[in-house]
């Protein structure tokens, strides 16, 4: 079975979003990385990029696929998780511990329409 | 949708042993069990079974066998001994590819074509409107037969323990037929992989029985995941990748199963012209500096010019390098090209090298 952590929001492209005060951190679901088996690059923008909700803003590639990252919010990113340049494999370890990017958020409203723990792990039973 | 995808004789073992399915080929075929890089790594370094049930097999029997053969076949099977096997292509008369294939010799009177499962219908198709004239009798048997391929370092050893044949006299490329359970068997020194190992064409009884007996030896199961990334790390073409209706065996860098000494076979008059006049684009290898993976149809540029595409393209599991196999514009092909691979927005530094990243293990 996935894990889902309660505390997070989520989208239904199986990203999840952790709001600390203006700072939005994003990363890939425990059920995206399972899907994905494993992961051998992760494309992600650069700091300064401006994403938008809806948008792609990298990838995440499997052996087989690439996968679309999908944003679940807009806003200027201001950090990317370096440590996944050298080893994409940390997101297979553990996909809420080793987030993406940070961004941050230009519309805090965009969160609130995001999926909470339950309704997320609905989609991921579809 | 899926509702006609057509089932191996295998696909119950496949979805018990929890394998991912999905469609290929017009058949519902497992992806992965473990994991493609786990499954890769078995068959580089140990052992590991493909269920390739979902492959065509056509007969071809007659007087006129070999010179039929020699008519549809861009390879030249001309004094081969019986129980030797060709690959090569057939060809339109414009030298495009209508497939590549197999040929196993029986003997002058009779050949055994095995050809790729997504082309089945149109091989067929073509294959009995090329036979006109020829007296030889075609079956399609890709229905009766099941078959598996026990491929890497291990396979022998295992393969002769489980069946207790002689599998050691069987020399690379070539096949033996034995008889097994009052079946005929073919087996051969035959793979996908560019490691030694086995292709094994029986009933789907026999084949059903014998990747029990795999699995209780503990040969891993492997899905057509890893059958890509194996068959791509030591060059070999893919139908639908490399090879496709609009692009010639010279453009996809395989000249040498082309005989264009032999008197006749379709497409040589078309392919002569192209060899005379050079090929305008051909396949070769890209490694990439980093890591992002190329994939199939994405831009490979010059100078922000479009030269070629991917054709496949992986982070390559036993060496760890992003290398794809790409068709590529004349004068691009050369090696040492400095080339840019554009990846979603994106371009990304690689050079052109020799479409063979990882030596083949082969026991000739």
């Amino acid at each position: 079975m996935s894990k889902i952590l309660e505390n997070l929001r989520y989208s239904d492209s199986h990203e999840w979003v952790k709001v600390d005060g203006d700072i939005a951190t994003i990363g890939i679901s425990d059920y995206a990385q399972h899907a994905l088996g494993n992961i051998v690059y992760v494309d992600m923008p650069e700091v300064g990029d401006e994403v938008e909700a809806g948008e792609d803003f990298g990838a995440v590639e499997s052996v087989k696929a690439a996968s679309d990252l999908v944003s679940p919010v807009s806003g200027e990113v201001v950090e990317i998780n370096e440590a996944l340049e050298d080893e994409p494999g940390l997101v297979n370890t553990d996909a809420f511990e080793n987030w993406i990017i940070k961004v941050r958020l230009s519309d805090a409203a965009e969160v609130d329409a995001l999926l909470d723990a339950a309704a997320y792990a609905k989609i991921c039973e579809e | 949708m899926e509702e006609n995808l057509v089932k191996t004789c295998l696909h119950d073992r496949h979805v018990k042993q929890g394998a991912l399915m999905s469609p290929f080929g017009g058949f519902d075929m497992p992806i992965q069990y473990v994991g493609i890089t786990e499954e890769h790594n078995a068959v580089r370094n140990h052992v590991g079974v493909f269920d390739v049930s979902h492959m065509g097999e056509v007969r071809v029997k007659g007087p006129d066998a070999y010179k039929y053969v020699s008519h549809i076949f861009v390879n030249d099977v001309t004094g081969a001994p019986d129980g030797q096997i060709f690959y090569g292509m057939m060809c339109y008369e414009n030298g495009g590819t209508v497939d590549d294939l197999l040929v196993y010799k029986v003997n002058d009177e009779e050949y055994f074509l095995v050809i790729n499962a997504a082309n089945i219908a149109k091989d067929f198709e073509w294959i009995m409107k090329n036979s006109e004239g020829f007296n030889v009798e075609i079956t399609n048997e890709s229905d009766y037969y099941g078959e598996v391929a026990v491929q890497g370092p291990e396979a022998e050893a295992v393969l002769m323990k489980i069946l207790g044949l002689p599998l050691n006299e069987i020399a690379f490329y070539n096949f033996k037929t034995f008889h097994i359970d009052g079946e005929d068997v073919i087996i051969s020194r035959t793979g996908y992989t560019g490691e030694d190992g086995f292709e094994v064409y029986g009933s789907h009884e026999f084949t059903v029985r014998l990747w029990d007996k795999l699995m209780e030896a503990g040969v891993q199961a492997c899905g057509l995941g890893c059958r890509d990334t194996l068959r791509f790390e030591v060059g070999l073409p893919l139908y639908g990748d490399e090879l496709a209706a609009d692009i010639t065996p010279l453009e996809a860098s395989l000249s040498m199963f082309v005989k264009l000494d032999k008197p006749e076979f379709i497409g040589k008059e078309a392919l002569a012209q192209q060899k005379a006049e050079g090929v305008k684009r051909r396949i070769v290898g890209i490694e990439l500096e980093g890591t992002a993976v190329p994939r199939h149809g994405y831009p490979v540029e010059v100078d922000g010019q479009v030269v070629g595409e991917i054709t496949t393209g992986y982070k390559s599991i036993s060496t760890g390098k992003s290398v794809a196999m790409a068709m590529i514009n004349k004068p691009y092909d050369k090696l040492g090209t400095k080339v840019e691979v554009r990846i979603r927005k994106k371009t990304f530094p690689g050079t052109v090298v020799k479409k063979r990243f990882y030596d083949k293990n082969y026991k000739k």
